[in-house]
């Protein structure tokens, strides 16, 4: 029951262009900022977008091939599809919005109302069958979506943001029955969203989506331990730098700077430092660290103890420092410092 | 087809009757044919009122309801639709539903039309009294003779025109 697809979507300024596989019982993640294209992906998975190249493979059933001139409607895919607005109907009942499924399929009024009855046990809100979409929090609604999605036993479940709606507090506890919900589907499911977190807990695999082409794709641990775009190193919150590598010496693309690292590197290089490794003094440091650059501080984010030191200089890096020791050194934008990094502390992969 | 439709909200009443009896009456081929094969005759009769209003009080249904089903989120209905619905079934559970605030609103305003109705109906049916005599025609008729009778008619067609509005105003005074 696994997913198989190659999508190509030609839509204003968008080209999609993306590959999307997943076994059956995965949860794929499509991480991306605005725009990227993630919608679209579900969309033409969900046949509300047709392909203009490539096609889409679920369950060994063909969906959607323009070469092949195939294409199945999406009352016939067999594809649970929860909007980023979740879009209860209005005017049924919440019980009558999980049967809504299995009533359009044929099934009695009574049996699908039973169906769903046991489908809102499961998410814990059989005490508002009777009432209106209207009368539920939003993480109440959310967990309706899902159960109306669900109930049918679709081969693929596709979710559009799925947390992005709930306030702060509800997130983190949705999140959690989220992933509860999803470990019993036997499908696959692909959700999009652009917070790293929903993806950390959610997901196994992972497609980083930038302008419509993945940037990077794989497990999950993979992409996270070798970021390969500046937009999934912001994401970890990591120093990700991109250079020549000759021996221990990493020369830097853009900036002119050069990283000494632990492990000898040839050709094209990843470096990452992680934020915490970094060290900043007000003089030039003499010690063991054999990376100090000077560097001029641009800004500062505060991060509950922690505070977030944002870098220019040959090396651009974000150092991460307690609120204590930024006191002690006294910065502000503007201040000029070294900044210091072991060797050791430098991770490298080939680019 | 649209304008179709609307034509009769900007033809002047009588125009439309005028139109009614050409296409309709037993002279004309339609008015004929119907007349021949069901022996049906519209002009001067009760089924001849009712195609003269719902002439002139159809674009009043038409356009409430065709702004309705324009302003239908149609996300609802892919959301219906990948949750395995035909689209007979979403039109039927899902559209139909959400528009029928606007097809009772529609369906009101094209009475109350029909209801105060002058000109097309004389000109088309007549004013025979119990067979095609409306409460505006007989109005007219009373305010030559029996004055009082005139009044209390006009008020009873005040009074329901103060009800609908009344009624309505959620649904059509306040959106435009």
């Amino acid at each position: 029951m696994s997913l198989d697809a190659r999508l190509e979507v030609r839509l204003g300024s968008l080209a999609l262009d993306v590959d999307v596989q997943a076994d059956a019982g995965t949860v794929l993640a499509v991480l991306g900022p605005n725009g990227a294209g993630k919608t679209t992906i579900l969309r033409a998975l969900a046949g509300l977008q047709p392909l203009a190249g490539g096609a889409i493979e679920l369950a060994g059933r063909v969906l959607d091939d323009p070469q092949a001139g195939t294409f199945v409607a999406p009352e016939h895919r067999r594809v649970g599809f929860v909007h980023q607005d979740l879009l209860l109907f209005p005017h049924l009942s919440v019980l009558d919005n999980v049967a809504f499924g299995p009533r359009s399929n044929g099934t009695s009024k009574v049996a699908s109302r039973a169906e769903a009855r046991v489908w809102l046990e499961r998410v814990g809100l059989e005490a508002y069958a009777n009432e209106r979409p209207k009368a539920l929090s939003g993480g109440q609604a959310q967990r309706v979506a899902l159960a109306r999605a669900l109930v049918g036993h679709p081969d693929l479940l596709l979710l559009d943001e799925p947390l992005s709606a709930l306030d702060v507090g509800t997130r983190a506890a949705t999140r959690r029955d989220l992933h509860r919900h999803l470990a019993d589907f036997a499908g696959v499911t692909v959700v999009v969203t652009h917070d790293p977190l929903d993806a950390l807990v959610l997901a196994q695999d992972v497609v980083v989506l930038e302008d419509g082409v993945a940037s990077q794709s794989g497990a999950l641990a993979e992409v996270t331990a070798r970021p390969r775009s500046r937009y999934v190193a912001d994401l970890l919150g990591t120093n990700l730098l991109r250079g020549e590598g000759r021996g221990h010496v990493v020369a830097l693309d853009a900036e002119g700077g050069a990283v000494e690292v632990a492990e000898a590197v040839d050709g094209p290089t990843f470096a990452t430092i992680s934020p915490s490794a970094v060290t900043l003094h007000l003089r030039a440091p003499e010690g063991s660290a054999r990376n100090a650059w000077p560097a001029t501080v641009t800004d500062l984010d505060l991060l509950g103890e922690r505070v977030r030191v944002h870098l220019d200089g040959p090396v651009p890096l974000v150092a991460e420092i307690t609120a204590a020791s930024l006191a002690a050194l006294a910065l502000g934008p503007g201040s000029a410092v070294w900044a210091t990094v072991k060797a050791t502390e430098v991770a490298t992969y080939p680019a | 087809m649209r304008g179709l439709v609307l034509l009769p909200m900007v033809l002047p009443p009588v125009v439309g009757g005028v139109a009614l009896i050409s296409a309709f009456s037993l002279r004309s081929p339609i008015g004929g044919w119907l007349h021949d094969v069901f022996g049906l005759q519209l002009t001067f009769s009760t089924k001849g009122v009712v195609l003269a209003e719902v002439f002139v009080a159809m674009p009043f249904y038409v356009i409430t309801v065709e702004a309705a089903l324009r302003n239908v989120d149609q996300r609802y209905e892919q959301v219906a639709a990948s949750l395995g619905a035909s689209r007979f079934t979403v039109f039927r559970r899902v559209t139909l539903p959400m528009v029928a605030p606007s097809v009772g609103a529609g369906a009101v305003l094209a009475w109350a039309r029909a209801l105060g109705e002058f000109g097309a109906t004389i000109t088309f049916a007549g004013n025979i009294v119990g067979r095609t005599q409306t409460l505006p025609l007989a109005v007219y008729l009373k305010l030559e003779g029996d004055g009082e009778a005139a009044i209390a008619l006009s008020l009873v067609l005040l009074l329901v025109s103060f009800v609908v509005l009344v009624g309505l105003r959620d649904k059509w005074l306040v959106r435009a």
